[in-house]
């Protein structure tokens, strides 16, 4: 196996280029476990350690530019007010150590539809930007997934950065798993409140061959909020729109019964994790911060 | 393939002392610390970043090196359970484990001991963990458990390794500047 270690992000696109089989690797976390299992042996493996950019983040007036390999503790640590949806998901994945390699643009580049990344990046509104030696582009996050374990990416492109909307209101995520640490979600839920636009956003996990967002229920959600005034006036969701919402978000789903398991054990589950972080995020709104000073 | 594509020359700093080797470019950290420098400390529990029994410290950071390829690491300063004892005296992680009796078979004992060396470390800077609340002094049993999560105990030693790493946390104002 070849080690190809570029300096920097215009060695690492050459080298892609001339080797579009060339497995990239940053925290190693995915790939490894492949190589350790032999469940993959690629022939040349290109290491982005060396690459500082992808390793640096900058907060924007509307977006946060967060390069493909921060680990998810510098997530956790550093962007808590700026991504709290994503923040709250990276504390979920693996264990401290996993979480000191591991980043968001390998999570990305493995595209598992049980990856947490994802809800919390579907749910704020997010774009990947991939690169070559033939130019950049934008993937809205959305497009990016393209099948189970399978994305967007061209053989000869890197991620090299995600771009997400800095949270302007209150964003939750939540997991079922058989415990607390190092469980691969048996399903994932993200939401977000956007008071500016008065609209929200979710992302679902492990229920459907890739990450989704569930459209219908954040048009009747918005629409529901809108209509009683809710958004002005802080009052109480009633539990008849919240559990209508949930039912939406589990139509979005298209579970599969596995090891983990069942598909109806999913939707059921998927309904509780969708009313109940609609009543985390409503308390959160109505309580202060993201005020209704904008209202 | 021309052979030489296949190995690397590295240069690690394990423990304070310097290695150049030429290495095959598959071999994971955790293999070449316990086959090549002999430091047997770091256990293969499951080589795929699930039991934690391989944590060592690289760059001051707590990771699995079962998941680390060798020649990622050139360059790196690497802490193994072997070098946190200054040769006279133990770390007083380890000196908490002993006192704790926070063991049984002591197969994870080296995993663990590095891994609390480094959530010790993670807590002086004031990092949170997904359970620290507000300003709270990080040291509650919910907050070790959640701390210690990435490494497990066959033997089910839990209750004193939270007392060991507890009480490891109470005294580390005093020491934790040497801690490598
Ligand atoms: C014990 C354990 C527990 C885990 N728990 C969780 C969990 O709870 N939740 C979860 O979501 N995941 C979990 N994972 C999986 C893994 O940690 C995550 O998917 C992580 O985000 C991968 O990041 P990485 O940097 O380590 O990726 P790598 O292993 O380096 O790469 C993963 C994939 O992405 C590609 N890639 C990486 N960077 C780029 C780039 N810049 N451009 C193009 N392609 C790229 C690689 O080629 C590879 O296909 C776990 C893994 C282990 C071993
Ligand atoms: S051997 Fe590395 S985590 Fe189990
Ligand atoms: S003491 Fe035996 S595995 Fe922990």
């Amino acid at each position: 196996m070849e080690f190809l270690r570029p300096a920097d992000w215009t060695e690492a696109l050459a080298a892609k280029a001339a080797h579009p089989s060339a497995v990239p690797i940053a925290g190693g976390t995915d790939v490894m476990v492949e190589i350790n299992f032999g469940l993959r042996r690629p022939d040349a493996l290109i290491d982005l350690n060396r690459i500082v950019e992808l390793r640096e983040w900058e907060v924007g007036a509307d977006t946060v530019r967060l390069g493909a390999a921060v680990p998810y503790s510098r997530i956790i640590d550093e962007l808590p007010t700026e991504l709290p949806g994503l923040a709250l998901a990276a504390h979920t994945v693996g264990s401290p150590q996993i979480r000191n390699r591991g980043g968001v643009g390998g999570n990305l580049g493995a595209a598992s539809p049980a990856g947490d990344s994802h809800p919390p990046l579907l749910a704020a509104g997010a774009e990947v930007e991939v690169a070559s030696v033939r130019g950049t582009r934008r993937i809205p996050v959305e497009e990016f997934y393209t099948g189970v374990k399978r994305n967007a990416l061209a053989p000869d492109e890197l991620i090299r950065c995600v771009h997400i909307k800095r949270a302007d209101g209150p964003q939750q995520f939540s997991k079922v798993g058989t415990r607390n640490a190092m469980v691969i979600a048996v399903c994932a839920f993200g939401l977000a409140l956007h008071p500016a636009t008065r609209t929200v956003g979710t992302g679902l996990g492990s229920v459907a061959p890739t990450p989704v967002r569930a459209g219908a229920a954040e048009r009747f959600l918005e629409q529901a909020l809108d209509e009683a005034g809710l958004w002005d006036s802080g009052g109480v969701v009633p539990p008849a729109v919240a559990g209508k919402f949930a039912d939406l978000v589990v139509a979005a789903a298209n579970p599969i019964d596995d090891v983990r398991g069942t598909a109806g054990y999913r939707r059921h589950a998927l309904a509780v994790l969708a009313r109940r972080t609609l009543d985390w995020v409503w308390d959160e709104y109505r309580g202060k911060e993201w005020g209704r000073a904008c209202a | 393939m021309d052979s030489r594509l296949l190995t690397s020359a590295v240069t690690l700093r394990v423990n304070g002392t310097v290695h150049r080797l030429t290495l095959d470019n598959r071999s994971t950290l955790l293999d070449t610390l316990r086959e090549d420098l002999d430091l047997t400390g770091a256990k293969k529990g499951c080589d795929h970043g699930q039991c934690g029994s391989c944590t060592v410290l690289v760059d001051g950071r707590r990771v699995n090196c079962c998941l680390l390829l060798t020649v990622a690491c050139d360059g790196s300063e690497i802490t193994t359970v072997e070098g946190l004892s200054d040769g006279w005296s133990l770390h007083p992680v380890q000196e908490a484990f002993l006192a704790r009796d926070a063991f049984q078979c002591g197969y994870c004992t080296p995993g663990q001991v590095c891994s609390a060396v480094g959530a010790l470390r993670e807590m002086a800077e004031g990092r949170p963990s997904a359970v620290t609340v507000g300003t709270e002094p990080p040291s509650g049993a919910a907050e070790i458990r959640e701390r210690m999560s990435g490494n497990l105990c066959r033997c089910a030693a839990y209750p004193n390794i939270v007392r060991a790493v507890g009480d490891a946390a109470e005294r580390a104002a005093e020491w934790w500047e040497r801690t490598p």
